[in-house]
């Protein structure tokens, strides 16, 4: 097999780049770090990947609101690379502020099919990703369940512990409607459930899809671990893909749960080896085996 | 043309911020103000029209899903202005010069995207109702609106032309005829120059140009008051003192040296070809080895005065600063992970109680933890670990510590500065942000402070640092400069000072690039403008140097170069504006001479508590106690697993939110070794004697490594003196006194010093209602940061307790020592003897526990600090939501479970291993205490009778509610 090239685009700001070049790295990928200096240099360039991921971080600083200045880059810059791009059987992932900058860019919801459609442009959006419901950025482990089987990228999981950090994560959308097209059209990607407790009796195995594990009961006084959605985000979305599955973005971090010593329990689990999170890069990396 | 975006969130959406002012209305009791609606605008300055300006709001500046915008033009007059929101309306603007992130980047992305824009400026905006007080508006104005250090608050519709300001520099060169002044007049310049120097300074300073025959440039008087103050220079604690206390008077040439530095000698000279330390005291962070190949360095600065002033941008830039000592340390080092202690008031103190020029704590204590959030989080550095400490005596002078650890490859730990080199400037630009920010923070603090200091007061942009650091640690691999250091204290003046000292130096001060003009050439110089640092490039470099920087937007700018004529030589516009010797420069300050005493304390001794039947409910006091209660409010706010590094987190448990002891973080993705980040600290046993009071904070930070698996024979520490004003004997004696502990304490556990730092006057001072000065020092604040070591991070062990069954045993020694304690705080009491560390048993205590857990023997390790025994054991059952049934035999019970005897430790173990794990333990003292229950409660027994009763949600609830701000 010869392993897919995966262009991790960089913007000033971006900080999750080198551990998300290290996740597709372990899973047989080819990942390369670029500055979108380097491309906006070289538009072409793109099309030398198989995988494009845009990771987290601050792009610009966020100043504006997040993910927007490199959106409008994408959008402007790159319009006509970009679109190739989502037309050809490739994939792009965008974690939290690359989630941000694909939503507000215009490259999801709807992938291909919404960017290549004519005057894509000045479409209004359906959604976007806003301030949490608490007004702050949270750092904390969620648990998401996969709600759509169309992601190319979430094959085989279900259900899924992993850490989110975000002051912007709140999915709103235009109007009902798009929950409903959404829901018609599979996707709806990842929703928060409420976190499950682990108890040393009970030997879970994280690393590989389980079959629907019902939540722990609901006694303790950790309110925000217990409702699951720690954003207030519509529908408990914490994840959105494109019709045809070869578009994710997703707010919680995969490529911080690559080793089982990253999950907060794993001192209770005795747990050991790799992190469920690795699960959706090698999907990636398996797709063009 | 002028035009102002006003965007507001939708109708249907949450107001966060007009509902967190609310919040704050309420807690000032501000009646009249039912309503308030916020909302933000953008100034866009050009020759732009209003299609263009709908353009940019469609591409960049307004969320159509969520918000909703209108265009004004604020140079016409408008009466009847109709607002999208209705009400009295006060805008909030920053004043000219200081630094507006949103602004910048906002102006960069609409000139890329062809849009003409020339000035852009950002606006808070509020609307209040009308039946709102105009009086009580100002008021909310004042304390939560906006901070007048920085910002300026404008009632109803802006009204401006442009935005413009700044105006292009002649040179004009000032000199400072100080050759003919009387003692008085020196010291009336020293003061009114913001110079801060002693008399004997000035008079050195005198003497020097008297000899030279000429008067200095002003320039020429900055530099040697940036060199010389006690910021950059340490000379207080670097200086002459004499010792003086109960067992008689001691000479120090170097207080430093001779105590904290000579541990670390010796320790290293015993080591001999087994050192481990790398590179300690002489660079920006302390260096250590980690593995094959790579090194590890730590640094933890203060920021105090600057946060006094401005929590939000001084806690922002305590950060951005410490994180450039490790770039700048050897060739540069990569932050890993962040750690941040503050001090601060109680947040309830009442506002009526404020004296004049304090901010409220709960203020600066949001300001902080905000300034922090938003730099670190934006760095993509972790916060793994931190602290706070609350004390009255913080009122008008919080304490900010911000640490980095940071990894430097072997063979980039050295730097050296040649002859011809070209001195560099990288990253941002100078402005006139951070004028004597390094004398201003050498001196107290008055009422006065925020008006004369504000220029003092920066906001950092963390972006432009950590594209700063991102092109830095490839210029270091490619080997393309020699020497780099960071643009701290002092700015260009200390940074090119520092690298010259050894060689000479000329700089053309026109060339540093400026972010806005008018800047008088001395202004460039000792402007400490944030996200810079100073590097010498060999000039055969440059073009490769500069094009990498280019290549990923980074300005870098050569302003000058190395020479060998040993003199700082400035020119503006190729004329001479100063000119001094490295050597009086740098060994020209007349040492510091400083009397010190200590006299012990003779009261209080003897505990004197009255014992109780049950003490449930001073476990619950004490767990509610600010210093002991959670502070998830705030972790959460913090990133702290970006890099992917996270072993064990700073909360950990069952719902993910009990206090761990440290945090473990593993830097080398490829690799099973990790870091292991604590710290110690307790002011209240100062109080009782600053000698044990550092022995207890070096024992704290150690216990809290090796909880977590930490190896104790690999652990460095740092110490930062947070004190008053050392110029009272009895002051400078306290810390003399806390040195000698550290001095002794590293010998003891064999644990080096790497580095260290110390924030002196940390005292306010204001005029009374009867116009009597009062002064408020804080306590002596002594913070031990210790990086320990873990050779492979699945061996960490966690706090919180794993399963029922399991036994529970106390390692230590245990005695009645409740001075400085929280039984004692909770129960208002001054009593007791301070906790007093055992030098014959606390290293085995230590080395034990950790030979316990690195066998595999523990299942869950918390260490003993403040509350003792019974808050370690609640903290642990709530954390693993499982009971405990512990008995405490014949020891007094109130001992037993509150007193806080230092180097202890609760561990869990499975039953099966008791006897392995006794078998260990056997020479040092050891308890078995009980055994872990199913029940979800907490039952202590003490001398036949319950002592402690209560279920794990209540405990959690004690502990979690004090802090849980909204």
């Amino acid at each position: 097999m010869i392993s897919p090239r995966v262009c991790v685009l960089r913007a000033p700001g971006t900080n999750c780049d080198q551990e998300t070049a290290h996740a597709f790295e372990i899973c047989g990928g080819k990942p390369e770090v670029l500055h979108l200096n380097r491309i906006l240099e070289n538009p072409g360039r793109i099309k030398d990947y198989q995988i494009l991921c845009i990771p987290g971080g601050f792009s610009y600083g966020d100043d504006i609101g997040s993910g927007v200045i490199f959106a409008s880059q994408l959008k402007t810059a790159l319009r006509e690379e970009i679109g190739e791009f989502l037309a050809g059987d490739k994939l792009a992932l965008g974690i939290c502020n690359g989630f941000q900058t694909l939503l507000k860019a215009g490259v999801l919801p709807d992938g291909d099919e919404g960017w290549n459609q004519p005057d894509s442009g000045n479409q209004p959006a359906k959604a976007t990703l806003t301030w949490n419901e608490n007004g702050r950025y949270t750092a904390r482990w969620v648990r998401l369940k996969v709600t759509s089987t169309n992601s190319i990228f979430l094959r085989g999981i279900d259900e899924i512990d992993l850490p989110m950090a975000h002051a912007e994560g709140r999915i709103a959308v235009r109007d009902a409607a798009v929950l409903t097209e959404w829901e018609a059209r599979q996707q709806m990607a990842l929703a928060y459930i409420p976190w499950r407790k682990y108890h040393n009796a009970e030997r879970v195995t994280l690393l590989t899809a389980q079959a629907g594990g019902s939540p722990g009961s609901r006694q303790g006084t950790s309110a925000l671990m217990e409702q699951g959605n720690p954003n207030g985000s519509i529908a408990d979305l914490a994840g959105l893909c494109d019709p045809t599955g070869r578009v994710l973005g997703l707010m919680p971090h995969p490529e911080r749960f690559l080793f089982a010593t990253q999950h907060p329990n794993w001192t209770r689990m005795n747990l050991a080896g790799d992190g469920a999170g690795k699960q959706i890069f090698q999907n990636a990396i398996d797709y063009f085996a | 043309m002028l035009w102002e975006v006003e965007i507001l969130s939708r109708p249907e959406q949450i107001d966060r911020e007009g509902q967190r002012i609310l919040g704050e209305v309420r807690l000032l009791g501000l009646d009249s103000i039912q309503t308030v609606r916020a909302g933000r605008s953008f100034l866009l300055e050009g020759r732009i029209d209003e299609a263009t300006i709908q353009k940019a709001m469609q591409l960049l500046l307004v969320d159509e899903v969520v918000e909703i915008a209108r265009v004004r033009k604020p140079a016409e007059v408008d009466a009847n202005d109709d607002s999208t929101a209705t009400g009295q309306l006060f805008n909030v603007l920053y004043k000219p010069g200081v630094t507006d992130n949103t602004a910048l980047s906002t102006r960069r992305a609409l000139q890329q995207a062809g849009i003409a824009i020339e000035e852009v400026a950002t606006c808070r905006k509020y609307w209040f109702d009308h039946q709102a007080q105009l009086k009580e508006i100002q008021v909310l104005a004042q304390r939560v609106l906006g901070n007048d250090a920085i910002e300026r608050i404008v009632q109803g519709p802006l009204q401006m032309a442009t935005l413009s300001f700044g105006h292009t520099y002649q040179l004009e060169l000032k000199h400072v005829p100080i050759r003919e002044l009387d003692d008085q007049a020196l010291m009336k310049l020293s003061k009114e120059g913001q110079l801060y120097l002693s008399l004997a300074e000035m008079q050195t300073i005198q003497k020097h140009f008297r000899d030279l025959q000429r008067d200095p440039t002003d320039i020429e008087l900055e530099t040697v008051a940036q060199t010389w103050s006690e910021h950059c220079s340490h000379k207080t604690l670097g200086g002459r003192i004499r010792y003086t206390d109960e067992h008689g008077t001691r000479q120090f040439g170097n207080m430093l040296k001779e105590t904290i530095f000579a541990a670390t000698q010796q320790l290293r000279k015993e080591w001999g070809k087994d050192d481990w330390c790398v590179s300690v005291f002489k660079d920006n962070a302390g260096i250590v080895t980690f593995e094959e190949g790579e090194n590890v360095c730590i640094k933890v600065e203060t920021h105090n005065h600057p946060s006094a002033i401005e929590p939000y941008g001084g806690a922002n830039t305590g950060i951005g600063g410490v994180v450039r000592d490790p770039l700048g340390t050897g060739l540069g080092a990569k932050p890993v992970c962040n750690t941040n202690v503050f001090c601060f008031a109680p947040p309830d103190t009442p506002h009526e109680s404020l004296p004049p020029g304090v901010l409220h704590p709960r203020q600066v204590a949001l300001g902080v933890v905000a300034g922090v959030r938003d730099y670190g989080n934006r760095m993509g550095i972790p916060t793994v670990n931190g602290a706070v400490f609350f004390d009255e005596r913080y009122l008008g002078n919080p304490l900010v510590y911000c640490g980095t650890v940071a990894m430097i490859p072997a063979n980039r730990c050295e730097k050296k500065v040649s002859p011809g080199e070209l001195i560099v400037a990288l990253g941002g630009r100078t402005g006139r942000d951070g004028i004597h920010g390094a004398t201003f923070s050498s001196a107290e603090l008055t009422q006065e402070s925020e008006t004369i200091s504000g220029g003092a007061v920066q906001i950092g942009n963390a972006v432009i640092e950590k594209m700063l650091m991102d092109v830095l640690l490839v210029a270091r691999d490619r080997g393309l400069y020699s020497a780099v250091t960071d643009c701290g204290a002092g700015g260009f003046s200390s940074a090119v000072g520092e690298m010259g000292e050894e060689t000479g130096a000329v700089v053309w001060l026109e060339k540093a690039p400026l972010k806005y003009a008018g800047l008088t050439y001395t202004e460039i110089w000792i402007s400490e403008a944030q996200e810079r640092m100073v590097l010498a490039v060999p000039p055969e470099n440059w073009d490769e140097f500069h094009a990498l920087c280019a290549s990923e937007g980074v300005e870098a700018t050569a302003i000058g170069q190395f020479t060998d004529d040993h003199k700082l030589t400035l020119t503006y516009d190729g004329k001479p504006v100063g000119e001094l010797s490295m050597e009086f420069l740098h060994d020209g300050r007349p040492p510091v001479i400083r009397e010190a005493t200590y006299s012990p304390r003779t009261d209080g001794s003897k505990a004197t508590f009255a014992p109780k039947t049950d003490y449930t409910d001073d476990v619950h006091k004490i767990l509610s106690s600010l210093n002991v209660c959670s502070k998830e409010w705030i972790i959460r706010q913090y990133d702290h697993e970006v890099q992917a590094g996270s072993v064990v987190k700073p909360l950990v448990g069952v719902m993910c939110d009990g206090p761990s002891d440290a945090a473990v973080i593993r830097p080398n993705l490829s690799s099973k070794r990790g870091l292991v980040v604590s710290n110690g600290m307790n002011p209240h046993y100062g109080d009782h004697d600053p000698y044990w009071m550092a022995y207890a904070a070096i024992d704290e930070a150690l216990r809290n490594c090796v909880a977590c698996g930490a190896d104790p024979s690999k652990i460095a520490i740092l110490d930062n003196f947070c004190w008053g004003n050392t110029e009272r004997p009895e002051t400078l004696g306290s810390l003399v006194r806390a040195a000698l502990g550290c001095h002794d304490a590293a010998l003891v556990y064999k644990t080096p010093f790497i580095s260290g730092k110390d924030s002196l006057n940390n005292e306010f001072s204001f005029l009374d209602d009867s116009g009597e000065k009062q002064t408020v020092a804080i306590p002596s604040s002594l913070l031990i940061s210790a990086l320990g070591q873990i050779a492979d991070v699945q061996n960490a062990v966690t706090m919180d307790l794993k399963a029922a069954g399991n036994v529970l045993y106390l390692i230590g020694e245990t005695k009645a020592e409740f001075g400085g304690s929280h039984y004692a705080l909770v129960n208002s009491s001054q009593s007791g003897s301070v906790p007093r560390v055992n030098p014959e048993l606390a290293p085995t205590v230590l080395a034990k526990t950790h030979a316990l857990i690195s066998a595999g023997l523990v299942k869950s390790c918390h260490d003993l600090s403040e509350g003792g025994l019974a808050i370690a054991v609640a903290e642990m059952a709530f954390a693993g939501e499982l009971g405990v049934d512990l008995d405490l035999g014949h020891a007094d019970p109130l001992v037993a479970l509150f007193s806080e005897s230092t180097t202890r430790f609760v561990i869990e173990v499975s039953p099966e291993n008791q006897s392995k794990v006794e078998s260990v333990l056997a020479g040092i003292p050891y308890q078995k205490l009980g055994v872990v229950t199913e029940t979800g409660r907490v039952e202590i027994t003490g001398q036949g009778k319950k002592v402690v009763s209560a279920a794990n949600e209540d405990f959690k609830r004690s502990w979690q509610s004090p802090l849980a701000w909204s």
